[in-house]
């Protein structure tokens, strides 16, 4: 199914559903994920749209799409397979308290690994999972592999071996040039991505998806980080009304200290 | 039926408060990887295979995306979007069991009937011209027609437009083969003469799978079913009927006036119409089951969480106990339905005997779906009551269950034969 052409790895992370209501544990060592809606990581999402459409362009060859977690994050995968990829590969990670902690540095390094063996022209992520927020990963597989990265992209062309991007930034947009390969990591309004029609959810079943342990790999999973304690943000007060414009300033001021 | 509303259930849910249906399938497929079993029928009902899952997760985002933004506006026109028609074509909702080689998403007929579902909980009018395409169309030219008429129209209706399923006639309804439309041999053509009453989809069906009588004096024996191309000279579709509900879905009288037909066009054996027609009305009465569940989650979904907002006397509506056992009495009918429903499809699947089950789910659910929905008005008080709240849509579509594809009462006869067998 590969054609001749830029390979492309796309991450997938299997999260906690955006629609649901997210629960923190009476234990208050994290969020309820026992019998939760779970689902590919919106921006993931946008991710392997990107890779299918340059795909459609002939821009690329080989789609791979990797996923760290439980035997669940198979399902993940299988959408990306249904959404056009062509293999997959999951990296069994099934002891919970491994999951749990695993965390942006540990997933760049499993990632710098597959880079290595598979050699894409080319990785897309996610800007960010929304469970985490950590917005972390590309940059640091960026920093890993020692390649050029491009983040929060928002329009993405490939110019045979460099890229133009355009960055949405707190000041407005960038535009820069890359050169492949590289990490780029997908913003909201990069593309929408595609329903996975039915019939192509029936094919997804037939193409690989391989499994790969992270101790073949090499890379060491320990904790860097301990979780004290979660808890629900406070409960947002009621608004208040002031009388007047100085009475606005000073409750801004030594209130809510934001002026 | 309409005593078991008030009955209290003799457990009540254990939380006090009542979420939406908790996602089970993560949770209980969990379980399964844990202690996995070879014999598939030994999961549960509401376990589905991997594959189900993922179509249902699109179904649904696809019904909420594409579908919820345009159902009121369908709803007050009384027309099917086409540029929604062709998506749902090209999403694949269109030929969902038929065979990838024809174009279709080689599925299963469960996975269709949770499609069917699944749409209606977001629009029931929508869904049912999915599901007559996939469970009365599809199936029919899948089952019983020759290969020829499978090449050139299977794949079009996978892809492409829909079919009607033209059986009702102004004077049979229930009894169905009465019909009096005849189709008289000429040559190498049919000639088909009179009328067809209440066909779905009419407006936007490139193919109709006509039920006509060669020879009147055999009675139901010399019914026949005809492919008939839309342009077709001498058939005729009138002005779509104006209804209480399902207002988006096309309801129309169909004419036939020497209306020519080639021999090639008969679908399977002459005078085995009343046959063919039977076995699919028998399983497209699942895909109406699916459908009514689907009423009641999507009238739901809209109720549940209003209840808990809205506050009287110091306390939301659903912490009155009285309430609260009304939406628990229903939630567990809702289950039953459901399950009934799920049931009668995997019996069918598995190949055995499903048409006592079939007529259950159907009648409990159709049943079910007129009162709860009438029941969702009640719990949510004035604001139900206005067009802008969506929840008197769903009871409007709800009525149309207990008539369709076999009245109620018909399914009770068909189930009372079975107890006659029984004994």
């Amino acid at each position: 199914m590969a054609a001749a052409g830029m390979k492309i790895m796309v991450g997938c992370k299997r999260v906690i559903d955006y629609a649901v209501k997210v629960r923190v544990r009476p234990d208050k060592t994290g969020v309820v994920t026992e019998g939760v809606k779970h689902s590919m990581n919106p921006f993931d999402e946008i991710a392997v749209e990107e890779a299918v459409r340059l795909r459609e362009k002939k821009l690329a060859g080989e789609l791979i799409a990797v996923s760290c977690g439980p035997k669940e994050c198979g399902e993940t995968l299988r959408t990306a397979l249904a959404m056009g990829f062509d293999r997959a590969i999951h990296v069994e990670i099934n002891d919970p308290k491994v999951y749990e902690t695993l965390s942006p540095l540990h997933v760049s390094k499993i990632f710098a690994k597959l880079v290595e063996k598979e050699k894409p022209g080319l990785v897309i992520l996610g800007k960010q999972a929304i469970d985490d927020d950590c917005n972390q990963t590309g940059q640091m597989l960026a920093g890993l592999l020692r390649w050029p990265q491009a983040t929060f992209t928002s329009k993405l062309s490939v110019n045979g071996d460099s890229a133009d991007i355009t960055r949405e930034v707190d000041g407005g947009l960038e535009t820069i040039k890359v050169s492949l390969p590289a990490v780029v990591t997908a913003d909201l309004r990069l593309n929408e991505p595609r329903y996975a029609t039915l019939p192509n959810i029936m094919k997804a079943k037939k193409k690989p998806m391989d499994k790969v342990n992270p101790t073949e790999l090499g890379v060491d999973l320990s904790p860097r980080v301990e979780i004290l304690k979660v808890e629900e943000p406070p409960v947002r007060e009621a608004g208040v009304k002031v009388d007047n414009v100085d009475e606005l300033i000073n409750r801004l001021k030594n209130e809510a200290c934001v002026i | 039926m309409s005593s078991l509303i008030w009955r209290t259930s003799t457990r009540l849910f254990a939380s006090t408060t009542i979420s939406h249906r908790p996602c089970k399938s993560n949770h209980v497929t969990s379980l399964l990887n844990k202690f996995s079993t070879d014999n598939g029928s030994a999961t549960p009902l509401q376990v589905f295979s991997e594959e189900e899952s993922m179509m249902k997760s699109t179904v649904r985002r696809f019904a909420e995306d594409r579908i919820k933004p345009l159902v009121r506006e369908m709803d007050e026109s009384s027309k099917m979007d086409e540029n929604l028609l062709k998506s749902m074509f090209d999403a694949g909702l269109m030929g969902i069991e038929v065979s990838p080689d024809y174009g279709g998403a080689g599925m299963s007929f469960m996975a269709a009937i949770l499609a069917v579902e699944e749409v209606s909980r977001i629009d029931p009018s929508v869904a049912v011209g999915m599901d007559i395409q996939n469970t009365l169309c599809c199936t029919m030219m899948t089952r019983f027609a020759s290969e020829e008429l499978k090449e050139k129209y299977l794949p079009q209706l996978a892809t492409r437009y829909l079919g009607a399923f033209a059986l009702s006639e102004d004077t049979s309804g229930s009894d169905a083969f009465a019909l009096k439309t005849t189709a008289t041999r000429n040559g190498d053509d049919y000639v088909i003469n009179g009328s067809k009453m209440w066909i779905s989809n009419s407006e936007y069906a490139g193919v109709f799978f006509v039920f006509a009588n060669v020879d009147l004096s055999q009675g139901y024996k010399g019914i026949t079913c005809f492919l008939i191309e839309k342009d077709t000279p001498g058939l005729t579709i009138g002005p779509p009927i104006d209804k209480l509900g399902l207002k988006s879905s096309s309801t129309c009288p169909l004419f036939f006036d020497n209306c020519q037909v080639p021999i090639s066009n008969v679908i399977g054996d002459v005078g085995k119409g009343y046959k063919y027609c039977i076995e699919l009305l028998n399983e497209g009465r699942i895909g109406i089951a699916a459908q009514m569940i689907g009423v009641c989650q999507g009238a739901l979904d809209l109720t549940l969480p209003y209840i808990q907002q809205r506050h009287q006397f110091g306390k939301s509506i659903l912490e009155f106990q009285s309430v609260a056992h009304q939406v628990a009495d229903m939630l567990t009918q809702l289950e039953c339905a459901q399950l009934l429903t799920y049931n009668s499809a995997r019996l069918r699947s598995y190949g055995l005997p499903f048409v006592k089950e079939a007529a259950m789910a159907k009648y409990y659910s159709s049943e079910l779906a007129a009162q709860l929905t009438r029941c969702c008005i009640d719990w949510l008080g004035g604001v139900g009551f206005t067009r802008d709240f969506g929840v008197e849509k769903f009871y409007r579509d709800a009525k149309i269950g207990t008539i369709y594809e076999g009245t109620s009462n018909i399914q009770l006869n068909t189930i009372a034969k079975y107890a006659l067998k029984d004994t």
